[in-house]
C-alpha cells in the first residue's frame, strides 16, 4: 500500500489531525515537507492540510502556492495523482493554479466556525465517494469562494462544483464549499473532514473523504 | 530604485474590510460615497534605470503579488 503524503508548511496546523485520520481509515501516512520534493509514483494521494500557512502573509495560501514541494504536487496532480486541499488546503490550490477561484473575507469579516451541512453536486470523481449530504466543522477567515460571474455556470456544467453549504457562513458565490479540477483527481474543500472521524467528535462524516483517497 | 506596488481588490468583488471601514465613518458623520482598502508594497529592486525596474517590478507582481481574479495593482517609481 503506498503512502498518503500529508503536506507540513510553516503554519499549518491540522496536519496531525489529518495524519490520524488518514491512519484511522486504515491508510498510511507520511510527512511531506515543504522544502522538500517527492517522487510522484511513491505516493497513493496528497492532502494539503488547514492551517494559516506563511501566517496568512499576502493572501492566504499565495506563499505557500509557490513553496518548493508544490513542485512536486503540481507533477503529481498533473499524471493524475488524487491530490486534496482542506481550508486553508484548498487556498493553496488555488492560489497554486490547480483549482479555479480565489478564497476571500468571509463578508461578515468575522472567523467563523461551528457545524455546518453541506450537499454534494459533483458526482464523476473518486472524491464523490462520499454521501449526499454531510454534517462538518468549519473554520476560517478566509472563506468566501470568488470566481468570475460567467465561470461560475461553466463549473456548475462542468460538474466541477463538488459541495455546497445549505447555509451559506461566509458568502460564497452559490454558497460553494469545494470545487474540482477539470480532470477530477485534485479537490478543494473549506469544512474540515479530519475533525469528524469519531462520534466523540460530534459526528463520523468525515471519514469518507479519507477512504476515498484509497481508490 | 524603490517601486510601490498599490493593490487593490477589483470594483466587482466584494471588499469586506473596505465597507466595515466605510460604515464606522459613516456612523461617524463622515459622509463618503466609497472606502476600498488594499496593500502597498514598496521593492527595493537593485536597479538603477526606471524601465528595468518597472518591468522586474511587473514580473514580481504576476509572480505572486497580485491575484488577476480579484485585484488590479498600479506601479510607481519612488524617490
Amino acid at each position: 500500500m503506498k503512502p498518503v503524503g500529508v503536506v507540513r508548511f510553516l503554519g499549518t496546523n491540522c496536519d496531525q489531525d489529518v495524519f490520524d485520520a488518514v491512519a484511522a481509515v486504515g491508510l498510511k501516512p507520511k510527512w511531506l515537507w515543504y522544502q522538500d520534493q517527492f517522487d510522484r509514483r511513491d505516493l497513493a494521494a496528497v492532502i494539503l492540510p488547514g492551517g494559516f500557512s506563511y501566517g496568512d502573509y499576502l493572501r492566504s495560501g499565495a506563499l505557500a502556492a509557490r513553496a518548493p514541494v508544490m513542485k512536486s504536487i503540481l507533477d503529481a496532480a498533473n499524471h493524475g495523482t488524487p491530490v486534496l486541499g482542506i481550508c486553508n488546503g484548498f487556498q493553496i490550490l488555488c492560489e497554486a493554479h490547480l483549482l479555479p477561484g480565489v478564497l476571500l473575507k468571509n463578508d461578515s469579516l468575522r472567523f467563523r466556525d461551528g457545524w455546518v451541512k453541506l450537499r454534494r453536486v459533483g458526482e464523476a470523481s473518486a472524491f464523490c465517494n462520499v454521501k449526499e449530504s454531510v454534517h462538518l466543522p468549519i473554520a476560517h477567515g478566509d472563506g468566501r469562494y470568488y470566481v468570475e460571474e460567467d465561470q461560475v455556470k461553466q463549473l456548475f456544467d462542468d460538474g466541477r462544483v463538488w459541495w455546497r453549504y445549505e447555509q451559506n457562513p461566509n458568502g460564497s458565490l452559490d454558497s460553494i464549499a469545494g470545487v474540482l479540477n477539470d480532470k477530477k483527481n485534485i479537490a478543494g474543500l473549506m469544512p474540515h473532514p479530519e475533525r469528524a472521524m469519531f462520534s466523540y467528535m460530534g459526528g463520523t462524516d468525515g471519514r469518507d473523504f479519507f477512504t476515498s483517497l484509497a481508490l | 530604485m524603490k517601486v510601490g506596488v498599490k493593490i487593490l481588490p477589483k470594483n466587482e468583488v466584494l471588499d469586506s474590510q473596505g465597507r466595515a471601514v466605510e460604515n464606522t465613518l459613516q456612523h461617524h458623520g463622515h459622509k463618503l460615497s466609497g472606502c476600498r482598502m488594499g496593500r502597498y508594497v514598496v521593492l527595493d529592486l537593485n536597479e538603477t534605470e526606471k524601465s528595468r525596474a518597472l518591468a522586474r517590478a511587473t514580473e514580481i507582481c504576476e509572480f505572486v503579488l497580485y491575484n488577476p481574479l480579484s485585484e488590479t495593482y498600479e506601479l510607481e517609481v519612488l524617490p
